[in-house]
């Protein structure tokens, strides 16, 4: 009997491509930023594995930061929005069964955190936390509203661009990602340190959601497509050579 | 070198920001209503296999101060050596043990804290077994691309003598920056230094 293994390889971090990790403009990476050059060596199984959850974590509403922290009969204010794509690799294998969570600041720009002092109202039927986990062809999808721009201690006078904060798993720890995805038109993205933190427009392209009027739901909700790229894993297969000979 | 157009390269990072907590440990900041409990937070489900150990610690900045707003997860082999994971094809990983685990620092002390085993040792690509390890992932405002870095034990002196990436390190005087100090029995404490002289190494892997 013919026996097929696998050896999975996963592409280069491209560094490059990602913010550097001193970006001055941004203030608080200048002491938060490691300045000696990182290791590499071949990855091996600790980090080509990583945590797996199945669908029975999820609950009905856990995609639906409109109604998951909304009393009964109520709904969060904003507007409404889903927003949804499609999680595949770097050679677009689609990455099914994988755990995507998302935060956001309320319709005013205002997150529910302790340590939040923005004095923009707080809504009591929005919490800002969702997740959900990748279908089999790697779609996954939120109900969400519009998060609001707000401004953070950093220049005298800086503004966040409207954004949802995304946590991506993948299937091996080497792919683990933190993101963000910002809004089609948003003037502030060009003016925001973080956002500048990316040395490419292809880069900031690459994070901002498109409305796609096509997944819109008429009298409803519109809609974002954003769809994520974690590193590829080039799974080389070869068949081992048969039992006996 | 594989060239892959912009399209379909790794979406760019960008910092978790200082409110992590709301999307990935909400009843951490008080977000109770959603979830029974934050993932990551529990690594044992039962009766487990090997010795149980605390491992904690701080992560410091360039100032010397520490972090407050940070998150860590770890990832790890159970006392066997085998990954809870769908692709360990070596064995059945302890069924009572995730293998993952995720903390948010204590947003006045800065200290983290798992709850954990001491993992066995596992083989890498070329079957070399490498010394216990735990692989670790740092994410904060002020932190552009999430950081990777492992913990070794600093009482497995053997292992360590020979595992094939302590042993790659060139500036060999950083490699004390990846031991786990063992305070006590079960105790061991890991600091991150995110720079200075102290800085730890991280991991480009």
């Amino acid at each position: 009997m013919k026996v097929q293994s696998k050896i999975d390889s996963y592409l280069k971090r491209d560094r490059a491509w990602h913010p550097k990790a001193l970006s001055p403009s941004y203030k608080s990476s200048i002491y938060r930023s490691p300045q000696s050059k990182l290791l590499s060596f071949p990855a091996t199984q600790s980090e080509e594995t990583g945590p797996v959850f199945g669908h029975d974590l999820i609950g009905k509403l856990d995609n639906n930061l409109i109604h998951n922290s909304a009393k009964q009969g109520q709904s969060a204010i904003g507007p409404r929005i889903i927003v949804f794509g499609r999680l595949i690799d770097e050679y677009k294998r689609p990455i099914p069964n994988s755990l995507i969570e998302i935060w956001q600041a309320n319709s005013g720009g205002r997150y529910r955190h302790m340590n939040e002092t923005y004095l923009a109202a707080l809504d009591p039927n929005f919490s800002g936390c969702g997740r959900t986990l990748t279908d089999e062809n790697g779609n996954y999808e939120f109900s969400t509203i519009m998060p609001g721009p707000y401004p953070w201690p950093n220049g005298p006078n800086d503004w966040r661009p409207a954004h949802i904060h995304f946590s991506i798993f993948g299937d091996a720890f080497t792919q683990r990602l933190i993101t963000q995805m910002y809004f089609e038109g948003d003037p502030l993205i060009q003016k925001c340190p973080i956002v500048s933190t990316l040395k490419s427009t292809r880069a900031v392209e690459r994070l901002t959601g498109f409305l796609d009027m096509t997944k819109t739901v008429p009298m409803d909700s519109l809609a974002y497509k954003f769809d994520i790229v974690i590193r590829g894993n080039q799974q080389i297969f070869f068949e081992n050579k048969p039992e006996g000979s | 070198m594989v060239h892959i157009r912009d399209n379909f390269k790794e979406s760019p990072s960008q910092t978790a920001g200082p409110y992590v907590h709301i999307g990935c440990t909400p009843n951490f900041t008080g977000i109770k209503d959603l979830y029974n409990s934050d993932l990551g937070s529990l690594m044992k489900f039962g009766p487990i296999k090997g010795e149980e150990i605390t491992l904690k610690g701080t992560i410091f900045d360039g100032n010397g101060e520490s972090l407050k707003d940070a998150m860590i997860e770890i990832w790890q082999a159970d006392s066997a050596g085998l990954y809870n994971s769908p692709k360990e094809i070596r064995g059945q990983a302890d069924p009572n043990f995730s293998g993952w685990g995720r903390c948010a620092v204590n947003l006045k002390t800065g200290l983290y804290n798992f709850e954990t085993v001491k993992p066995g040792r596992v083989p890498n690509a070329e079957g070399i077994l490498q010394a216990p390890h735990i692989t670790v992932w740092i994410v904060a405002r002020g932190i552009n691309v999430g950081l990777h870095t492992r913990v070794y034990f600093s009482d497995e002196v053997k292992d360590n003598s020979s595992d094939p990436i302590l042993t790659r390190i060139v500036e060999s005087e950083r490699t004390q920056t990846l031991l786990a100090l063992k305070e006590r029995k079960g105790l061991y404490k890991f600091d991150i230094h995110l720079q200075g002289s102290q800085e730890t190494i991280f991991f480009d892997i």
